[in-house]
């Protein structure tokens, strides 16, 4: 038995293939082709959730995306568990396991329920106005208390294990629902092979043709689109989001549906596909009626029964009141009748009988509404205006339609308000984007399939039809009785009345006010009722109060869709240098710089971090060290006018350097703030190869061109992007010399021959290599460039030939202490994108006669050349520093405290045998010899002002 | 009218209506100070220009509805632990108003200090970040150091694991820092200001800067007429250059569109703010249940309030790297903001070349936080016709000067 | 994602590209000639219009061209894109 509520026949479903599912730990059974909602109503289950504020119990209201009341967490294991799913588009599979939310302990007995018995004192907005006292209360007493009554269901405890996948298409035509008119469209739009994409967010294409009779029009339009080599169907995949030149965001369900899904597949994919054409064809949410307990398990959308009846073979009630604005119910309860429910009355507020409700024969009472309903779990009775009390399980409504208007909304159309239809309707059709159907105000399947064929023909013209005359539903309410508006956030018709009293007369002020149309469902059955109600109340037409944005998604979408697979190491590619396999086989600890992987130092025999980079610094100081620089950045600077090209840029002359000589070159931005630094080598007279830091060389390089470019497009020059061509190998020490000799050919390295900051080609072994000789330890160094690929064997080689000479592998924190001993920065360290040169003695990069060079106009502003701008300095302290660490002249008084400047670096000089430090000090020059202090949480660190380089200041070793 | 749980019980009982919270009066011909924008700043502005500088005879115009801009749209991230010490000075000033702000006003702001905890993921973001934690405390300003396993037992959904693309090395964690309600302090700010005789004039935009011969402000011009004015405060965020362009200023800033995101509501499964500026994602919950997510600008100057998807989809990607157990909720809403951008990234404050011309803009994406100190401080300044200490250096004459106040400077990614 | 149009590549999605600022701010070419507040405007000050607006973009990850761009700010629609150094159409 596939529920008590099953028709005997008829419906889309699979009478063949019952299907085992629970709800709430109770078991139950439902057929292939229902949705969970459908299963349930079959099993006579309605009674499915409760509200957000007020806990009331909630059954089904629709039978489609817009559903408020029926979410469920689906639980499909750990990490595989899912809040907030609406039951209504949750296809049924075996095993399903779903449970209601917001309960406690149970969904018929839930505690929380007490807030409705005292609702009179949290109407719209109560919460701003109270919780104030005692102040310390909303904290820790009422927020916890609101936070924990608040939210709906629980979010996941274990990571997702599923994976999610990004699509990206092109096609001429998009369209967007496949009921009659998106279907009509994309026959039109493929018809002479142009390439379409049909998507909709049910499991069939179908749309309201899926509640109709079997239709063979329908089979064989899919059965046409299958064929066409350039149409894309895809049923389970809602378009969202509409976005500036018709890109338009699809998520696409792939294995939700399934009880068993293929690991291989992802759980969805987020398609992005940009069209030279939309064709919107989302269709139109029928409203509900607004009146006092419209909301109990067993109230439904009339259309919705209809559905549930004629697509899922389900009756949702055996004794049934509609109550109606519009003629679509009488259908509904046509449909309904003639499958065994009975019809006790039609209430219609219209004083005249329509054709449909004289040709339907359903006992219809005229000018009448629905005013109350009683019921505990579900609805008992329904109250009518003129004073008749009808026992019912079953009372459907439908204040007329409202159609989907929000993509078209987003892609930046005007929406008119149609007076007929009391509803928002698109416009004109545009180049990009037209609507078709009733999310165009157009009814009837043939004016929808008309309109569809014309909306996909790219020649089609766009005929007007009359939408079908609607009136306006919701009144202002009552002061008695709850009439909700938005059902999920318990907004009642009084609290608009309330938020319109108080002064939110906008509608975006009575929405936030009131929280109506800020629920799950985003307003989709609230909106229009909402609007409607605010005109009344504020005595303004409708239009006049215009209507709330309509922001993507159009449902909800999964956050790991739209992150799709950048995902652990995906999430940002990581870049090694050739010898990074190396490193990590010699105990190399790693940092991120960049988007690279530095070795930080090299581990041996268990040492720690500390007496690594000590011995490190050892065996460069005494010996040979030898480091990857790989990761530099490296730009290739070629053209007649090369030299004048990095005069412009540099701070430094370019224009006299010799071929084969280096400079030290600082960049600055056009605001003179230290941008970069690095080495520029002359290889001949019109090519130079420059070289940046690790995390600046994209930076860098867009900094040149857009000069390039822009700026002195004149000038005849030109930038390659280098750093991936080269491995650097750095032998730095007072043995490195006698380390590479014996590697090195063609290039003559003798001290005189090949003094500090010069450059030669030549080769390692057969292999084509730039050799700078250049140094950021302090010491005699060399950096060995060899085409990347040649990087790992000439990395071995140098290893080989250092290791009689007891060449060390360093890291970049050995680096780092080496520098600093000798006072060399590092941009991003010692600056920070407030320090311009002179602040790091650094005045003597400037080339003195140079008229002009990028950033050197700023330098000349008031605040530039003050003279307690902060100045680096070298710091001798008892202990090693923090970085980042402040220091003060006074370390005895309490906050605020002023600060002179604060510590850049700070390491263990293992050369010194003390701690070392530089820092950025207020007029630091001047205070050199001075003790200033450094004050931590628990004390206070004096430190003496030094000069910042404390290792060979005479650089007699560079020279060496 | 009092706000309390006796008022509401009251109502509750007896049935009688609200009345309402601010006057919709129909503008005069002439106010003292005429305020350019109804968003929390310049509500803020006229609530303190009446309540501390006996000026009442006030306007707040409004293109819209109060409070629709930026202080409607924003995450409500809530700090103070600056580096420099303007800034710090600032939205400390700010931080302190909070604290009181709900008493104050009597309109609950739900100003929940829940803490702010800033995530490092490199070396170099450990050394600003400690740089900020030493110059904070010597500020006064609390913000103290975790290490990733106290950022973990602070935040436990938080992926602390070492094989992260972007591993956590620490936290720098404001205690004090937090969230609030953003619609409520608008509104509260209006209705306080209301009440104190400010007039605010909604659907009212400002088309144009009248000024006498000599150059001073004279009036608005107003799509509901002239309104004469001694004085004009213009307080239009992300709309700043349009209006001061009606002045005939150009101005040093950028308008960018700077989207957010919501989820659907979930039960409390985040108890703090966490911000990572080194992935760009700052994720809360609100009460009510649902994570608010922020994100970097889009890229191109732009007033559509709409953005990119790609933006939305680069947010997730590390807002679902930081907190794997959030990768199946989803996406309720997501809605963009204009912001105006400075040079450096901090606020202008201050006067203008224009004699009666006053201007406080330039917040970028962090202007709802200082909400009450900008307009302090902001009011002061009018008044007086003389910058307050705290605003004075933030003026606009530090473009010429170069004295910058530079933040994101300060944080800057190179080595 | 905007789809700009690089007057050599053709219509890319704009991740392909990198934004420029506003378009025809020339360096002044004379820079000490220029007073502190003639400097912090080519510096600093930009139009910022809500409308029309005249923008750089790179084409950074294609042909790593400079090119400008005209684009309403308020539709985002780009009316035009050209080559440095050709005027701005009307």
């Amino acid at each position: 038995m596939t529920g008590a509520f099953r028709t005997p026949d008829g419906g889309r479903i699979d009478r063949t293939r019952p299907l085992a599912f629970s709800f709430d730990g109770r078991g139950y059974s439902g057929l292939r082709g229902d949705t969970l909602a459908s299963a349930l109503l079959a099993n006579g289950v309605h009674l499915v959730g409760r509200s957000f504020k007020y806990h009331r119990p909630r059954g089904i209201l629709s039978a489609g995306s817009e559903e408020p009341n029926a979410l469920v967490t689906i639980d499909r294991g750990a990490g595989r568990i899912t809040p907030n799913l609406r039951a209504t588009q949750l296809e049924l599979y075996d095993g399903m396991r779903a449970r209601s939310q917001n309960r406690f302990p149970s969904l018929a007995w839930d505690l929380g329920a007490v807030s409705n018995t005292v609702a009179p004192l949290f109407p719209a907005g109560f919460y701003y106005k109270t919780f104030m006292w005692p102040r310390v209360f909303w904290r820790h007493v009422y927020e916890p208390a609101i936070r924990a009554a608040a939210g709906l269901g629980r979010a996941p405890v274990a990571a997702d294990p599923d994976r999610y996948l990004h699509y990206y298409a092109h096609c001429d035509v998009l369209v967007i629902g496949a009921g009659p008119a998106g279907l009509a469209a994309a026959l039109a739009a493929s018809a002479n092979g142009a390439r379409v994409v049909l998507c909709d967010e049910q499991p069939e294409l179908g749309g309201s043709l899926l509640a109709e009779a079997a239709s063979s029009w329908l089979r064989e339009t899919l059965d046409t689109l299958a064929q066409r080599a350039e149409v894309t169907l895809l049923p389970r995949t809602t378009a969202f989001g509409w976005f500036p030149d018709n890109l338009v965001g699809l998520a696409q369900r792939v294995t939700d549906h399934l009880a068993h899904p293929d690991p291989q597949l992802p759980r969805e994919r987020l398609w992005h596909v940009r069209a030279s054409r939309v064709v919107i064809a989302a269709g139109a949410v029928e409203r509900p009626m607004v009146f006092a307990g419209n909301d109990r398990p067993g109230i439904m959308l009339a259309d919705a029964a209809r559905i549930y009846l004629r697509r899922y073979g389900v009756k949702v009630g055996t004794r049934a009141v509609i109550a109606t604005t519009d003629d679509s119910a009488y259908a509904a309860g046509v449909a309904l009748q003639q499958a065994g429910v009975a019809i006790c009355a039609v209430a219609d507020p219209r004083t005249e009988a329509s054709d449909a409700a004289r040709a339907s024969g359903l006992p219809l009472l005229l000018g009448a509404s629905a005013v109350a309903t009683s019921g505990k779990l579900r609805v008992s009775r329904a109250t009518l205006s003129n004073g008749e009390a009808i026992a019912c399980d079953l009372l459907l409504m439908c204040g007329g339609w409202t159609p989907s208007v929000h993509l078209y909304s987003q892609s930046r159309a005007r929406l008119r308000f149609d007076e007929r239809l009391q509803a928002f309707l698109p416009g004109e059709w545009t180049a990009q984007v037209r609507s078709a159907g009733a999310c165009n105000g157009t009814f009837g399947l043939e004016a929808c399939l008309e309109e569809g064929y014309a909306a996909g023909d790219a020649t089609g013209v766009r005929r007007h039809y009359a939408p079908p005359l609607s009136q306006p539903t919701a009144q202002p309410a009552v002061a008695s009785g709850k009439a909700f508006v938005d059902f999920q956030n318990d907004v009642t018709a009084r609290d608009l009345v309330i938020a319109t009293q108080e002064g939110f007369r906008s509608i975006e002020h009575v929405k936030r006010y009131t929280t109506t149309g800020m629920a799950t469902d985003q307003g989709k059955t609230s909106s229009m009722n909402t609007l409607a109600i605010v005109a009344g109340l504020t005595g303004r037409p409708v239009p006049s109060v215009g209507h709330t944005t309509f922001r993507m998604p159009y449902t909800p979408v999964t956050f790991g869709a739209l992150a799709g697979a950048a995902r652990g190491h995906l999430f940002e590619p990581v870049r090694r240098t050739p010898i990074h396999d190396w490193a990590v086989a010699n105990g190399a600890v790693f940092e991120n710089v960049g988007t690279w992987q530095r070795a930080r130092w090299f581990t041996r025999n268990g040492e720690d971090a500390h007496r690594a980079v000590a011995r490190e610094c050892r065996a460069v100081r005494n010996a040979a060290g030898m480091f990857d620089a790989t990761t530099l950045g490296k730009i290739e600077v070629t053209g007649p006018d090369a030299a004048e090209y990095l005069d412009r840029l540099y701070t430094g002359s370019f224009a006299r350097l010799a071929p084969g000589r280096c400079r030290y070159g600082v960049l600055l931005t056009e605001a003179g703030f230290v941008m970069d630094d690095g080495v520029v080598a002359r290889l001949a007279p019109d090519r130079f190869h420059v070289t940046t830091t690790t995390g600046g060389a994209a930076s860098v390089l867009h900094h040149m061109e857009d000069y390039r470019q822009t700026e002195f497009p004149e000038l005849r020059v030109w930038l390659t992007s280098v750093t991936e061509q080269w491995a650097v190998i750095a032998v730095q020490g007072p043995l490195a010399r006698q380390v590479i000799t014996p590697l090195i050919t063609g290039i003559d390295i003798a001290a005189e021959a090949m003094p500090h900051m010069s450059v030669r080609e030549g080769r390692v072994g057969e292999i084509p290599a730039r050799v700078f000789r250049v140094s950021f330890t302090g010491e005699l160094g060399y950096e060995i460039n060899v085409p990347a690929d040649y990087g790992l064997a000439v990395w071995h080689e140098v290893h080989a030939a250092g290791e009689p000479h007891g060449i060390t592998p360093y890291g970049t924190e050995a680096m780092h202490v080496l520098r600093a001993e000798k006072g060399y920065i590092i941009v991003g360290q010692e600056t920070d994108g407030t320090v311009i040169p002179t602040d790091l003695g650094l005045d003597w990069t400037i080339g003195r006669t140079k008229r002009d060079f990028v950033g050197k106009r700023s330098l000349a502003r008031p605040d530039m050349i003050r003279a307690d701008r902060r100045q680096l300095v070298g710091l001798v302290a008892p202990e090693v520093l923090e970085e980042g660490a402040q220091l003060v002249a006074d370390a005895t008084v309490l906050p605020p405290i002023a600060m002179l400047g604060h510590v850049t670096s700070a390491y263990w000089s293992e050369t010194l045998r003390r701690p070392i430090a530089l820092a950025m000090l207020s007029a630091g020059r001047a205070r050199i010899g001075q003790t200033l202090y450094v004050p931590m949480p628990d004390r206070s660190i004096a430190v003496r002002v030094t000069e910042p380089v404390t290792y060979d200041p005479e650089s007699s070793r560079l020279h060496a | 009218m009092r706000f309390s749980v006796y008022s509401l019980m009251r109502h509750a009982l007896g049935g009688a209506a609200w009345p309402e919270q601010w006057r919709s009066p129909e503008p005069r011909a002439a106010y003292d100070v005429v305020i350019v924008g109804a968003g929390g700043h310049g509500l803020a502005t006229a609530y303190y220009l009446a309540r501390d500088h006996g000026v009442r005879n006030v306007a707040v115009l409004e293109r819209g509805w109060l409070g629709g801009g930026n202080t409607g749209r924003n995450t409500t991230v809530i700090r103070s632990n600056y580096l420099w010490d303007e800034s710090a000075m600032l939205y400390e000033h700010a931080l302190k108003l909070w604290e009181g702000l709900a008493q104050e006003l009597n309109y609950n702001v739900m100003y929940s200090p829940r803490g702010v905890m800033m995530l490092a993921h490199s070396v170099h973001d450990v050394q600003v970040f400690k740089r900020h934690v030493h110059a904070n405390r010597l500020n006064g300003i609390d913000n103290e150091w975790l290490t990733p396993e106290q950022a973990k037992a602070f935040c436990p959904p938080l992926n602390t694991s070492s094989e992260l693309r972007h591993p956590i090395l620490g936290a720098a964690l404001q205690r004090r820092a937090g969230v609030a309600r953003h619609d409520a302090v608008a509104w509260g700010y209006a209705r306080a200001a209301s009440a104190l005789g400010v007039d605010i004039i909604q659907n009212c935009e400002v088309t144009a800067i009248c000024r006498v011969p000599s150059g001073a402000v004279a009036a608005v011009e107003t799509t509901r007429g002239r309104i004469a004015a001694r004085k004009v405060a213009a307080v239009a965020a992300g709309h700043t250059s349009v209006v001061m362009a009606m002045a005939g200023l150009c101005m040093p800033l950028e308008s960018y569109p700077l989207q957010a995101l919501v989820s659907e509501p979930v039960k409390p499964v985040l108890p703090c703010v966490v911000m990572s500026n080194s992935i760009h994602a700052y994720i809360s919950q609100s009460d009510k249940g649902e994570l608010v997510i922020g994100a970097a600008t889009d890229a191109y100057v732009s007033y559509s309030q709409a953005g990119g998807l790609h933006i939305a989809e680069h947010t997730l990607e590390a807002i679902c790297e930081l907190f794997p157990t959030f990768r199946r909720l989803r996406m309720l809403r997501n809605w963009g903001g204009i912001v105006d951008v400075t040079p450096d990234r901090s606020p202008i404050i201050g006067l203008t070349p224009v004699p009666g011309l006053y201007v406080n803009c330039g917040w970028g994406t962090g202007g709802f936080k200082a909400t009450p100190g900008s307009g302090h401080v902001f009011a002061a300044t009018v008044a007086r016709g003389e910058p307050h200490p705290i605003a004075a250096p933030f003026s606009l004459d530090r473009f010429r000067t170069g004295r910058l106040i530079d933040e994101a400077a300060a944080a800057a990614v190179a080595h | 994602m905007l789809l700009i149009a690089c007057p050599w590549c053709g219509k890319r999605p704009e991740n392909e590209f990198r934004y420029g600022g506003e378009a025809h701010i020339a360096r002044p070419l004379d820079p000490a000639s220029q007073d502190d507040a003639a400097w912090a405007e080519f510096l600093y000050l930009r139009s910022n219009p809500k409308g029309m607006h005249a923008e750089r973009w790179r084409h950074i990850h294609g042909c790593g061209r400079f090119f400008n761009c005209v684009r309403d700010t308020v539709s985002d629609r780009i009316s035009a894109t050209y080559r440095p150094g050709e005027t701005p159409p009307r």
